[in-house]
């Protein structure tokens, strides 16, 4: 049974995005870190660059594939997680607090076109 | 087409395994997780359903003859219970598949294919065999297989399965009778690790595979972690290492290829070992973690000199490696070269392709 975080925004490639202010955090599902497996490395974009919702900005892989990031959200990218790429592992035993990048947003409202917890318990079908 | 299924398929779906798609059958990828089946098999034991693998018997009067004709090896007056790594080579010198070749007693040769070349393989081994005085067997359907691998591998099938296996050296095997059926187990594997593997009938490799299992000593691997395990030891895969247009030297498995003898596809073979080899399979590690998969690009003097056939981040050393094959003039050891992931270039350098030391008992 995956965690979801009531709150967050989903997208249906299994990004968050947890909006604070004018700033989004995004990072990877519970669910999509076990479907991923153990997470071996995490390929972040650097900070000042642009992130456009339904754009890859990154992929997280696994021992046996590499999975494209795709931003929920569009906007400047002001943080990356360092501490993902010495432990990329902690993708996996915390997703929701270990986001991967934070964006300063140019359309916060933009989130609430995602899913919302609910509607992505449904789409995850658990 | 539907794809097939090998007897212990019921079990890997109880034990919760992710399956997929592999050489024609739905085969378990995991049971756990790929790191810790890996690790199990590096420190204690693991157990691999190989019954996809693909047996076929040779036998007759011609058959070493035969097997000489097809095979890089050199079988001639082979120990009984000896057994031979190679390959069979299109006349180009091109990779039909690669295979061990078991010599069970005179005139009599079991060989063991890749399951994804089966079809290939039984229809190649046929046609050549119309000139020989040979019968060819194809026993897929028959066995069953299991690999158990790891240090600890011998005094468990000794003790657990009651199957005595000190004696048998690296690369040897014998049969056996077991609940009055003639089994075969041989020194063999795919992990750069002790250990055996058992072929036999389906109801005893469900005996075997429960046995072990029982024990608690024994994790269930799958085969992501054969691939992890094997591509650290620098071991091929068809379809990576090895294809239609890949000969062995090539691959780096000249050892195994016996120009002293005549067989399909020794003259392309000769011919490039004397003309000298365009491009080589070699190792490369890379400084940063991302990871170099089948298919990236290796680039150095600002081009494309050649493509990764196979990469992780290695589970035993941690660091991101890769097989590759490149143009000749970047194959020595120490190159500087970088490979294209995704939008990035990640420099790395020219290694040999072993990456983590085998611990064959020999």
């Amino acid at each position: 049974m995956s965690t979801i975080l009531e709150g967050l925004r989903y997208a249906e490639s299994h990004e968050y995005v947890k909006v604070e202010g004018e700033f989004g955090y995004v990072g990877i599902t519970d669910y999509a870190q076990h479907e991923l497996g153990n997470v071996v490395y995490v390929d972040m974009p650097d900070v000042d660059d642009e992130v456009t919702a339904g754009e890859d900005f990154g992929a997280v892989e696994s021992v046996k594939a590499a999975s494209d990031l795709i931003s929920p959200v569009s906007g400047v990218v002001v943080e990356v997680n360092e501490a993902l790429n010495d432990s990329p592992e902690l993708v996996n035993s915390d997703p929701y607090a270990n986001w991967i990048i934070k964006v300063k947003l140019s359309d916060p409202s933009e989130a609430d076109a995602l899913m919302d917890a609910a509607a992505y318990k449904a789409f995850i079908n658990e | 087409m539907e794809n097939k299924r090998t007897c212990l398929y019921d079990k890997h779906v109880a034990l919760g395994a992710l399956i997929s798609p592999f050489g024609g059958f739905d085969m378990p990828i995991q049971y756990s997780n790929i790191v810790d089946e890996h690790n199990a098999v590096r420190q204690a034991c693991g157990v691999f359903d190989v019954s996809h693998m693909g047996e076929v018997l040779v036998t007759g009067a011609e058959s070493e003859k035969f097997v000489n004709h097809i095979f890089t090896n050199d079988v001639t007056g082979a120990p009984d219970g000896k057994i031979y790594y190679g390959m069979m080579c299109h006349p180009s010198g091109g990779v039909v598949d690669d295979l061990l070749v078991y010599k069970m007693a005179p005139q009599r040769y079991f060989l063991v294919i890749n399951a994804s070349n089966i079809d290939k393989d039984v229809a190649w081994i046929m046609e050549h065999a119309k000139a020989f005085d040979v019968v060819v067997e194809h026993q897929s359907d028959k066995y069953g297989e299991v690999a158990v691998q790891g240090p600890k591998t011998e005094e468990i099938i000794e003790r657990v399965l009651g199957i005595p296996c000190k004696e048998l050296a690296f690369y040897t095997c014998k049969e056996l009778e077991y609940n009055g059926e003639t089994i075969i187990i041989s020194r063999t594997g795919y992990t750069g690790e002790d250990g055996f593997e058992l072929y036999g009938s389906h109801a005893f490799t469900n005996e075997v595979w429960d046995k072990l299992l029982a024990s608690g000593e024994v994790k269930p691997c799958g085969l992501g972690c054969r691939d992890t395990l094997r591509f650290e030891v620098g071991l091929p895969l068809y379809g990576d290492e090895l294809t239609d247009d890949i000969t062995p030297l090539e691959a780096g498995l000249g050892i195994f290829v016996k120009l002293e003898k005549d067989f399909i596809g020794k003259e392309a073979l000769a011919a490039q070992k004397s003309e000298g080899l365009k491009r080589k399979i070699v190792g490369i590690e890379l400084k940063d973690k991302a990871i170099p998969r089948h298919g990236y690009e290796v680039e150095a003097d600002g081009k494309v000199v050649g493509v990764v056939t196979t990469g992780y981040n290695s589970i035993s050393t941690g660091k991101s490696v890769c097989m590759a094959m490149v143009d000749i003039e970047y194959a020595k050891l120490d190159t500087e070269v970088a490979v294209r992931i995704r939008k990035k270039v990640f420099p790395g350098v020219v290694t040999k392709k072993r990456f983590y030391d085998k611990n064959y008992k020999k």
